[in-house]
């Protein structure tokens, strides 16, 4: 008689949940402990370089969403085009990258940090120089390797957490 | 006072008060009211607090920790939410049914901690037919799950409603007999005297009833692997689908005292209640509920749930069955065997109840017979 | 219908509707269950609450731009919706990808196939009753391959990763070492899934004879993927008609038996094994090289029609392109694999209760995403 079904499943199971107990859980508490993002990551906006951007509109172009505006106009003094409005509706935008690939200037980048709520939905329209870079918005490495090394390195959970296991 | 005097006075071994208790019958009745309401709530709600952490622990994640140190406040801010909560009564619900059920459902709940010994004699009332009692009350919240599914005008609460009463009515059978083995070595029907003669606790002796005693009673305080009237994936609630507010609460208070409930009845049957080495015995008894309860919980966390003609036929073929053969072996060894060396039928009766598990559960077969399990 | 004398009881079934937000259908689902008590009797089912048009949109955005709205399609495994994309348009142009991008597909897609069991195993035995145990396990595993991905295009969901010729980015040079780290736990990690839920009576009585599909009704309705591994339908495409370069690894097809619930679960399980197996293969033999071919950003295929298919986790996943020669797809049209999937639930359900239409509707495993589109 092959005795199979008699419980040891459940008693196999029970094991399994209870050696759990005494692991550290995998946690992350999130305002005081932040994890570091990808070094390519494809944050909440978008930073633009005002000296780079020759207003060929490529970007706008590209984008699958139609969230970009450029508005130049001939600036015969300096003989180039200037841009006078360079405008992203951040909610439109579905942070795919294709603009920031597809720039032959290397003049846009992709945001590096994800805290970017705002209180009023006008707001996320953002035009000119709210658009630069700054200390407050880093810009990420997607796209642009100069950019990425310099960023530190992301935390992964494969490294974080090591179960002695064979 | 003169049913009270009848009541000491009388011959019949029926003693409300103890004998050297202070302050006569009302002081006895008011404090152990007063103590028996507060434990039920603070048990309860440390009991909500071990569920949460525990299966966060299990599952690889934390519990609540944000309220208060550790979460301990978790239970009492959950208590001050719901009471905000605004009492949402459905149209074409029965006002009556829909207002009553949570009442009835959570009576019995407190009732049964009357007669649970905390101390030697430290119970609200020492009945002499004390387990009774408490299986008795126990199906009464019954009416009131049944009350709330059917008071809702809702189907999810009714089919949920419905599977409740069939099962609760069918465990009944297999826990009342595991009860009576414990009985049967014990000699009596109160709990104090069943608490006073375990020098080795039950679970030994009777390990099989101890197994069926915990898998009924799971079955009937809506415990995994058993939850399946309030089953999340399937009837949005169950029966506490339309309920909002302080009676969700009630509900929930429910569901929580009938399983402290069900642990206090099991250390005090099996696990020698308040007795112990070096701690107050009121210490021992509120931990060894806490264990009875932790293992409530990991039951939880692993077990996926059953299926309600599953349940039924874990209960009519599996659990009933194997109750009756452990009633009767007790009771030969009672009558043949009364005087003999406790660590003999110890070792007599582990090896019956795995030799019982294992052919039973070769011969259980579900859904007529074609699928086996 | 029992008459006794003049008293008559009827019984009549009731319906009861699963709608579109419930705790347990995946996504916006809605079904109308017709009851008689707990049996079911029929369902109708309901859906089109996530129509999006993708279809449509295809008309207006490039054959690039298209690709980021692949990502929604299935998006539990959004890296295999682009692969099968890019595979249709360099079909139809005729484009050769250089061999380190093929690697970098095949292990991606395969990672890709890991993560999405884990959610379709974790959320099967959720909806069993299993208490999120094992979703919680196997979503930790998940976050390690999405935190691979993100190191590879930075994000977590909407990937956007395969190009039109190849991929987008070259892998970062910390992503070799970190999957070598992900494939020495992983097998620990199924090893420890298989023995908390593989042999549990209770999954065991829930899963097994559950919900058949029976062979020659999988072929006919032309279910594709683990749904179909699960009956007997020896057909994977990675075999059958290999695409991308699958024909230079050896791995194995995990098939069942009878078609129930358990076989679909112990499929989805091997085939995760089996992934890992590619994994280990497709890493010692990555070439250097160009990761994408020569191809312009506005890509104009010439005139035609082309049809590729891929073994996507859930099944068989088809893009049909027409193009006439101009930056955008004349017709766009996706050949979903869950809605087809979907198809066979009124015949697999039939006969079973409710407990069981939630758990076979999660042994399906369908996104919403790709059923409404």
């Amino acid at each position: 008689m092959k005795f199979e079904r008699y419980g040891i499943g459940l008693i196999k199971g029970m094991v399994v949940t209870i050696k759990h107990l005494l692991r550290h859980p995998t946690v992350n508490q999130f305002p005081e402990q932040r994890l570091n993002m990808s070094r390519r990551f494809r944050g909440n906006e978008l930073i633009w370089s005002r000296e780079r951007c020759t207003g060929c509109a490529s970007c706008a172009k590209t984008c699958p969403q139609g969230a970009i505006e450029i508005v130049t106009a001939t600036n015969l003094a300096d003989n180039k085009y200037e841009v006078q409005k360079y405008q992203v509706d951040t909610g439109y935008c579905i942070q795919c990258g294709l603009c920031v690939e597809v720039c032959p200037y290397d003049a846009l980048f992709m945001g590096y940090s994800y805290e970017r709520a705002k209180y009023r939905r006008g707001e996320l329209v953002q035009s000119g120089d709210e658009l630069l870079e700054s200390p407050q918005r880093p810009a990420s490495g997607y796209f642009h390797p100069e950019i990425a090394e310099k960023l530190p390195k992301q935390t992964l959970l494969v490294e974080k957490i090591v179960e002695k296991r064979k | 006072m003169a049913i009270v005097n009848f009541m000491n006075n009388s011959p019949l071994p029926m003693q409300v008060t103890p004998a050297d208790w202070p302050g006569g019958y009302w002081w006895h009745w008011v404090f152990f009211t007063v103590i028996l309401i507060v434990f039920v709530l603070v048990m309860v709600m440390g009991a909500i607090y071990i569920e949460r952490r525990g299966l966060g622990r299990m599952q690889s994640r934390l519990g609540p920790n944000r309220v208060g140190p550790f979460g301990l406040l978790q239970p009492v801010a959950d208590a001050v939410k719901v009471l905000l909560k605004e009492n949402i009564v459905p149209n074409s619900a029965d006002k009556v049914v829909h207002w009553l059920a949570p009442i009835i459902a959570f009576v019995p709940a407190m009732m049964i901690f009357a007669v649970v010994p905390f101390q030697n004699g430290a119970l609200l009332a020492d009945l002499n037919i004390g387990i009774l009692y408490v299986i008795a009350i126990s199906s009464v919240s019954t009416i009131g799950v049944f009350m709330a599914g059917w008071g809702s005008s809702n189907k999810y609460s009714l089919l949920g409603a419905m599977r409740n009463v069939a099962a609760v009515v069918s465990y009944e059978i297999p826990l009342v007999l595991a009860v009576i083995g414990v009985v049967l070595m014990a000699g009596s029907l109160s709990l104090n005297q069943i608490v006073l003669k375990q020098d080795i606790p039950f679970i030994l002796l009777q390990p099989l009833g101890f197994l069926l005693f915990f898998a009924a009673g799971c079955a009937e305080i809506n415990r995994s692997p058993f939850d399946l009237f309030e089953a999340d994936q399937e009837l949005v609630a169950g029966f506490h689908t339309e309920y909002s507010g302080m009676k969700f609460a009630m509900f929930y208070l429910v569901e929580y005292g009938e399983a402290i409930a069900m642990s206090a009845i099991i250390t005090t049957l099996f696990l020698s209640g308040w007795r112990g080495p070096l701690l107050p015995p009121w210490l021992w008894f509120i931990l060894k509920i806490l264990i009875v309860f932790f293992l409530m919980v990991w039951t939880r966390t692993t077990f996926p749930r059953a299926r309600i003609d599953q349940l039924m036929a874990l209960a009519w073929k599996f659990l009933l069955p194997l109750a009756l053969i452990n009633l009767f072996i007790t009771a030969i060894q009672v009558l043949v065997w009364p005087d003999a060396l406790p660590w003999i039928l110890i070792f007599i009766n582990i090896a019956i109840m795995v030799i019982l598990i294992l052919l039973w559960s070769k011969f259980f077969k579900l859904g007529w017979g074609r699928i086996e399990v | 219908m029992t008459t006794t004398g003049e008293i008559t009881f009827k019984t009549e079934p009731f319906v009861l509707n699963f709608g579109p937000v419930h705790p347990s259908t995946h996504g916006v689902y809605r079904m109308r269950a017709t009851l008689d008590g707990e049996v079911v009797l029929d369902i109708e089912p309901v859906f089109g609450y996530l129509h999006r048009g993708i279809e449509k949109l295809a008309e207006e955005r490039t054959y690039t731009g298209f690709i980021p709205l692949t990502d929604r399609l299935d998006y539990i495994s959004p890296m295999s919706n682009n692969l099968g994309y890019c595979l249709a348009v360099e079909k139809l142009a005729g484009i050769k990808v250089p061999e380190r991008a093929e690697y970098i597909r095949v292990i991606i897609a395969e990672l890709q196939r890991l993560a999405n069991h884990c959610i379709a195993v974790g959320s099967f035995l959720s909806d069993c009753g299993a208490m999120f145990t094992p979703f919680m396990y196997m979503f930790r595993e998940r976050e390690k391959i999405l935190d691979l991905f993100d190191m590879v295009c930075g994000q977590r969901l909407t990937y956007n990763y395969m190009r039109i010729g190849g991929v987008s980015q070259d892998i970062p040079d910390e992503f070799l070492p970190a999957l070598h780290k992900f494939m020495g736990t992983m097998p620990g990690m199924i090893e420890e899934w298989e023995n908390l839920l593989k042999q549990n009576e209770i999954l065991l009585a829930r899963t097994k004879g559950v919900g058949i599909l029976p062979r020659e009704m999988a072929i006919n309705c032309g279910i594709s993927g683990p749904v179909a591994r699960g009956s007997g339908v020896k057909w994977d495409l990675r075999k059958a008609d290999p695409y991308s370069i699958y024909d230079r690894f050896e791995f194995d097809i995990p098939t069942g038996e009878v078609g129930d619930c358990y076989d679909r679960y112990r499929v989805r399980v091997e085939e995760m094994k089996q992934s890992l197996r590619i994994i280990k293969q497709a890493m010692e033999k990555i070439p250097s090289g160009p990761i994408r071919a020569e191809v312009p950003h506005l890509i104009r295929p010439p005139a035609g029609e082309a049809y590729a298919h891929i073994e996507a986790p859930k099944g068989e996943l088809g893009f049909y392109i027409v193009s006439d020669n101009s930056i955008a797809p004349y017709r766009c049209h996706v050949r979903p694999t869950s809605l087809i999937n979907l198809t066979a639930l009124r015949e697999m359900v039939k006969g079973w209760k409710v407990a069981d239409l939630i758990a076979i509707f999660g042994s399906i495993d369908i996104t919403m995403g790709e059923v409404d589109r």
